[in-house]
């Protein structure tokens, strides 16, 4: 029963919207557009599990008292905090900045204070690292140590130099043979990827709708 | 006096309110009270001044004579939709000659219905036809039959409205969309080639599959974290559970943690989706069970981190820099943390797993990895690891349906090359069944 029903709804619902999507009869659309409204619905309640792991992952560290313990504190405070403000003080939350004389900010919200200063700040700088990690992994990958490394060198020193000014000093045919290099060759194998990755996509999906993959179900699966 | 003077003062308000109002022009939505006047009687009137409201008769009076109005509607129904939307085209009048045209005002109403509402604008260079039922505002209902009529709209708001036609047909329900014939056929094609190969498995025919050095690595990468003593660190994605490069991580994850089980090596599942959070905890959970140790398995294990993407990238790179893990897994769905997430694990000297469907990652993770799983054969691992004969033949089913492509873009080049050189055009057809939209 735990395994046959879900294996059930989703053969019943696999092909029930595959039939959808070449009927465009308003009742399929209905049941399409109910679908996609309720899909969302479970995610909210599974946020609930999530935030309980996190929790119980840290309330063990703190127990334990774990290396780095003292950290999950800065975990959980505002993980529970910021939802207090929004509740208890619903300006906190971003509606807590006032237009002044000006259009300037004249009061912030604790909740928008943390999410502008510290949250987007940190991410940031996450995401600035990929600067320097392209340079360290193109390093990396342009080492000239077989015939076909070598290739990719000179490919992509004619790429790169195409895209820039010094391309256009070397000759007006330069940039063109970078152009050349990423309209066709780089095109024809990122489709040759695209086109295995659509059916293998498709067969995954085949496979869950009639049930010969059931990983999907976790425990309830074998 | 005093209790008086709100009443005197709204009574001001109002009466300058309507005076306003009869000065707007007429947005869309408002109705137009009149039939429409063929005969157009006077000069045009140039002055801006005060736009009388869209009443047809008052403002083709101040039109110049002899002026025709745009007519001839034809009404046809929206082909392959819910029946929400008509397409109507109409015949132009004299309106194309004046400088100060600025457009047609589309104005609609049930048929029997007193009100002409306008329904939309089609501007100077837009043409002469129009698609009812886009605006949500002003949705075409199915089997409804409507009245349509065009003013010709001038910069000084004046209009020449041609005649309420009704509609030659009204809008369907359609339950096949004819434009999606050629993906019907294929996914016929497919569907056949994966049950045949189903079925060939099942009878016992043996099928080869190539070996994919990723996917013969991950023992070797597994068997090193146990002799290593250092946990395996598998990330199943950012994405959601809706993704099926998810779905195929965590199937993969499940025979990780079958043979992690076995060997008795730490196992840390950070999650960014709470959904696939709940889904990989079973999914190690049942592994363990497998593998006959359930006690063994540890909650802590499978953890939900984040859902902000970078916030989830500092977390298990910190996991990665304080627990040192012997063997890193990305399998999944990736986008501009792919990189991040390699290179510290490069740093911190774990041998690396990666695979994706993300094309662009791709190139990221190989140069980044010690082995990746490109494209479809993240897909195929599962299958690979399981050796079902169901899951074979589906890899099967892929390769005979690749093989027809391959075949068929063989055989248009060479046509192409040929044409090229002979300067003719045979099996032009050909090249038009591959150059065509899949969808109309």
């Amino acid at each position: 029963m735990k395994r046959s029903v879900p294996l059930a709804i989703v053969m019943v619902g696999g092909i029930l919207f595959m039939i959808q999507y070449f009927i465009p009869h308003q009742h399929s659309q209905t049941l399409f557009d109910y679908y996609t409204e309720w899909a969302p619905i479970v995610g909210a309640f599974a946020l609930v599990l999530g935030v309980g792991s996190l929790t119980r992952l840290h309330m063990h560290k703190i127990k334990r008292k774990a290396k780095n313990w003292p950290y999950s504190w800065a975990v959980l405070i505002p993980l529970y905090l910021l939802p207090v403000f929004a509740l208890l003080m619903p300006q906190s939350m971003g509606g807590g900045i006032t237009e002044g004389m000006g259009g300037d900010r004249m009061t912030q919200g604790v909740f928008d204070f943390a999410y502008l200063n510290i949250q987007v700040s940190i991410q940031s700088t996450m995401f600035s690292l990929l600067a320097f990690y392209i340079a360290s992994a193109a390093f990396r990958a342009f080492r000239a140590k077989s015939a076909l490394a070598t290739v990719l060198l000179i490919a992509a020193i004619i790429v790169m130099l195409g895209q820039v000014p010094i391309g256009e000093l070397i000759g007006s045919w330069f940039p063109k043979i970078g152009l050349w290099i990423l309209r066709y060759p780089n095109t024809a194998a990122k489709r040759a990827i695209a086109l295995g990755v659509g059916f293998g996509m498709l067969a995954t999906q085949l496979k869950i709708i009639f049930g010969v993959e059931r990983n999907w179900l976790g425990g309830a699966g074998e | 006096m005093t209790k008086k003077l709100p009443a005197l003062l709204l009574m001001l308000l109002l009466a300058a309110g309507l005076a306003f109002a009869q000065g707007e022009d007429p947005p869309p939505g408002e109705t137009l009270t009149e039939e429409p006047v063929e005969a157009i009687e006077e000069e045009a009137v140039t002055d801006t001044g005060d736009a009388a409201a869209p009443d047809a008769a008052s403002m083709t009076s101040e039109i110049g004579s002899g002026m025709v109005p745009p007519g001839a509607i034809q009404v046809t129904d929206w082909p392959n939709d819910a029946g929400d939307a008509l397409l109507l085209t109409f015949e132009p009048g004299s309106e194309l000659d004046s400088e100060t045209f600025l457009g047609y005002s589309v104005y609609r109403r049930t048929q029997g219905e007193g009100e002409l509402v306008q329904v939309g604008f089609i501007a100077l260079n837009e043409g002469t036809s129009f698609t009812d039922g886009y605006d949500p505002d002003y949705p075409v209902e199915p089997g409804v039959q409507y009245e349509y009529q065009i003013a010709a709209t001038y910069l000084d708001g004046a209009e020449v409205a041609g005649e309420v036609t009704i509609a030659q047909e009204v809008s369907q329900n359609q339950w096949f969309h004819t434009g999606k014939v050629r993906v019907l056929v294929g996914c016929a094609l497919f569907l056949g080639l994966i049950l045949f190969y189903f079925h060939a498995a099942q009878r016992g025919v043996q099928m080869y599959l190539r070996p994919i050095a990723g996917i013969e690595a991950i023992d070797e990468a597994i068997g090193r974290a146990t002799e290593m003593g250092k946990p395996i660190l598998y990330v199943p994605g950012l994405s959601s559970i809706g993704d099926v490069a998810t779905i195929a991580s965590l199937t993969i994850l499940g025979r990780v943690a079958k043979k992690v089980a076995e060997y008795q090596t730490p196992l840390l599942v950070p999650n960014r989706d709470p959904i696939v959070y709940t889904i990989a905890e079973e999914t190690v959970r049942q592994g363990y069970l497998e593998a006959g140790r359930p006690d063994a398995f540890e909650k802590d294990s499978v953890f939900f981190l984040t859902q902000s993407q970078f916030a989830f990238v500092a977390g298990v790179n910190g996991i990665m820099m304080r627990e040192k893990p012997a063997t890193n897994f990305y399998l999944g769905m990736f986008w501009a943390e792919s990189l991040i997430l390699a290179e510290t694990g490069s740093l911190s000297g774990a041998i690396q797993i990666a695979g994706t469907d993300a094309v662009t990652q791709l190139p990221f993770f190989i140069t980044t990895c010690d082995y990746t799983l490109i494209g479809e054969e993240l897909y195929a691992a599962s299958a690979y690891l399981g050796r079902e004969p169901k899951q074979l033949g589906s890899i099967k089913g892929q390769d005979a349906c690749k093989g027809i492509i391959m075949a068929v873009i063989t055989l248009a080049v060479l046509l192409s090359v040929t044409d090229l050189i002979a300067g003719t055009e045979t099996l032009a057809w050909l090249k038009n069944v591959i150059t065509m939209p899949i969808v109309d």
